[in-house]
């Protein structure tokens, strides 16, 4: 089913709240990180997984989703997270390491938790598909709402935990819907170099699930293709496998100097900005006007300034609470 | 009958745990490979499926990357999945859902999502089923933070620390040997055969206890080690050496104290361990004496653990490798010449 308006509205926001969100932290993480670019300087140390341009693949399939359905992602989890509706002031906060984040700073930006939305992430590749089939088995033991959904990139159907949980899942018709966010590149590998097909949703009839590519890195299209995948879930008819071509405007990690890239590619991605495209197609179809945009885009502004604000003011817990949650 | 003479093998000790705790509590559920009909391979889940159903006790495919990992989500939605990995020796196909997911997520989510799964696995060898059936690796798993390991060496504490495991909020590695199973095709060490109470009770992790009472020497052993001890020390009596024998019973977190306190009464230390000798539980508890208090050992410790050399096949070989009560005989007798 197509998105309405409204829908579409909601999807525009998450794309702009995540856009500006990363933006915010691209300059932040900079800081202290000039002249010689050391990766442990500055307020946010450490790797920095930017998802600019993949924000059609969260929105799209989250627009489906409530607060009890489950999330796992990956290790370039914003948009994803920001879809999900994680507390965008804890998340900063986290990603800064303060007391005031998610996880106290014992998680950083690769590994956020909100039991509140049921959304996790985690650091390495093909790791979230595995617990995704659990919440699902678990829902499904219950005889609890909710489906799970579990984003990763085509790197990750060459792990051997995208085999194994793909057959489990049907095995056992579970109602997870497996999200490949396909950005054409592990690290500087390129997917043709890697992969043995030339699209990975042919992998799903090897078993038995549905597989659907979704071509463009369109939040409206990417919405149709997840609400039939989710709608199959819900109603007890198993799991299938959302193939979704999309582009990642960044590098691998910030610091990336993508020397790998074909000539041109960058520019020619940055033309096709998914944000910029969407909102141009929204205002021409009259689904958004230029007072909603520039409302939303204040909305946006003012959310991430405050997100970001808390982070700053917060304060770091103490080091030696560092020892503090090993065990339950 | 009265429960002190109700003997049960390990396996149906690990069994009877479980079943109790499926019947008070509908989270709890089973799944691995075999663990259903065929009660698994080791006897631990045998009657479980007649009595709970295909749902609850799930056989899984040959799939451990995924199974670990569902283990994962599941406990962290509200489950309690008791996960069978049937030989410890398997645990390189699916670690990173074991040490980079169950162990630390509840740290990762600063306390906010828990992960109560309990990983069983066997462990051991001594029946010539090569060097990828038949290791311990109690100290890998002991290494890495965030798990508790327990090794029970008899019915009585498998089936109270199989219970205590369940009800543990923690992720929980339970390591049994496969020669105190009491199944009939794999040799079983009689001892660990023992009165089992009906209802249900908890032996509680993190608590050691001294299974033979001496003055000359500590013996420090879990899982088979403890029966290779106990002999020992019967041997060690006929020859005037009297030893505390302590059962570690839990790896994670170590009782520290108890094996302190013994080695202050004896002053000599004398470690079992059937595990690859080095960085691993052996030279763990030799520190945990001697960092805290060097002065108390009245001659150097001595370890009767595994070389280190994958475990071989042949019969000769592999028994020569072995722990045994001889070897720990003489370790005792040099611990105490002095």
């Amino acid at each position: 089913m197509n998105p309405t308006p409204e829908q579409k509205q909601w999807m525009y926001r998450h794309m702009l709240v995540s856009r500006l969100f990363e933006e915010t932290i691209e300059k932040i993480y900079l800081e202290g990180k000039t002249p010689v670019f050391n990766m442990a300087n500055g307020p946010i140390p450490g790797e920095m997984h930017l998802s600019n341009g993949q924000e059609p693949c969260a929105v799209g399939v989250c627009a489906h989703l409530n607060k009890e359905d489950v999330v796992t992602a990956t290790h370039r989890p914003h948009h994803q997270a920001i879809a999900k509706g994680v507390d965008l002031k804890r998340m900063a906060a986290e990603i800064f390491g303060k007391e005031t984040g998610l996880s106290g700073g014992r998680g950083g930006h690769m590994h956020l938790f909100d039991a509140d939305v049921n959304f996790s992430c985690s650091g390495i590749v093909g790791q979230g598909l595995g617990p995704a089939v659990g919440a699902a088995l678990s829902r499904k033991m219950q005889n609890k709402a909710g489906v799970a959904v579990s984003f990763f990139g085509e790197g990750a159907a060459n792990q051997g935990a995208f085999h194994e949980s793909l057959n489990l899942a049907a095995v056992w018709k579970l109602p997870v819907i497996f999200v490949i966010e396909d950005n054409a590149w592990g690290i500087s590998v390129a997917k043709e170099t890697a992969t043995a097909v030339d699209r990975n949703a042919v992998r799903a009839a090897a078993y038995d699930m549905p597989g659907v590519y979704v071509p463009g890195n369109d939040p409206d299209a990417i919405f149709v293709a997840a609400g039939e995948a989710i709608s199959r879930a819900r109603a007890g008819e198993g799991p299938s496998l959302l193939d979704i071509e999309t582009y990642r405007l960044a590098g691998h990690f910030m610091g990336d100097a993508e020397a790998y890239r074909p000539e041109g590619e960058k520019e020619d991605l940055l033309r096709k900005d998914p944000i910029l495209v969407y909102e141009k197609a929204l205002l021409a179809s009259g689904d958004l006007s230029e007072s909603d945009n520039s409302d939303l885009k204040e909305h946006a502004k003012r959310e991430v300034d405050e997100a970001i604000q808390f982070a700053r003011e917060s304060q770091f817990a103490s080091p030696a609470s560092a020892l503090d949650h090993v065990f339950a | 009958m009265p429960t002190k003479d109700r003997k049960l093998t390990v396996a149906r000790a690990m069994a009877e745990a479980i079943s109790q705790e499926m019947r008070l509590d509908e989270r709890v559920f089973v799944m691995g490979e075999d663990v259903g009909p065929l009660g698994g391979v080791f006897g631990n889940t045998r009657g479980l499926f007649e009595e709970f159903g295909a749902e609850r006790v799930r056989d899984t495919p040959i799939s451990e990357t995924a199974f670990m990992g569902a283990a994962v989500g599941a406990a962290a939605d509200g489950m309690r999945p008791i996960v069978e990995l049937m030989f410890v020796d398997f645990f390189g196909v699916c670690f990173d859902a074991i040490y980079n997911l169950m162990a630390k997520n509840t740290y990762f989510s600063g306390g906010n999502v828990n992960v109560p799964a309990v990983i069983m696995t066997s462990t051991g060898g001594g029946y010539s089923d090569g060097g990828q059936h038949s290791q311990c690796l109690y100290g890998t798993f002991a290494h890495l933070p965030g798990m508790k390991v327990v090794v029970p060496s008899n019915a009585f504490d498998a089936k109270g620390m199989m219970t205590a495991a369940i009800r543990d909020d923690s992720p929980v590695i339970y390591m049994f040997h496969k020669g105190l199973q009491g199944m009939g095709w794999l040799g079983t060490e009689a001892g660990a055969t023992v009165n089992v109470p009906e209802e249900e009770y908890t032996v509680n992790i993190g608590k050691a206890a001294t299974v033979s009472e001496g003055e000359d020497v500590t013996i420090v052993s879990l899982g088979m080690g403890v029966h290779h001890s106990l002999r020992a020390a019967a041997l060690l009596y006929e020859q005037g050496v009297s030893a505390d024998v302590i059962d570690l019973r839990t790896l994670v977190p170590l009782d520290r104290d108890h094996i302190f306190n013994s080695v202050k009464k004896t002053g000599r230390l004398v470690v079992v361990d059937e595990d690859y000798q080095s960085y691993g539980v052996s030279g763990e508890i030799i520190a945990s004496v001697v960092e805290r208090d060097i002065s108390i050992l009245r001659a150097p410790p001595q370890r009767v653990a595994y070389p280190d050399i994958p475990i071989p096949f042949a019969h000769h070989m592999e028994q020569w490798a072995l722990p045994n009560a001889e070897k720990i005989v003489r370790a005792c007798l040099r611990a105490t010449s002095n």
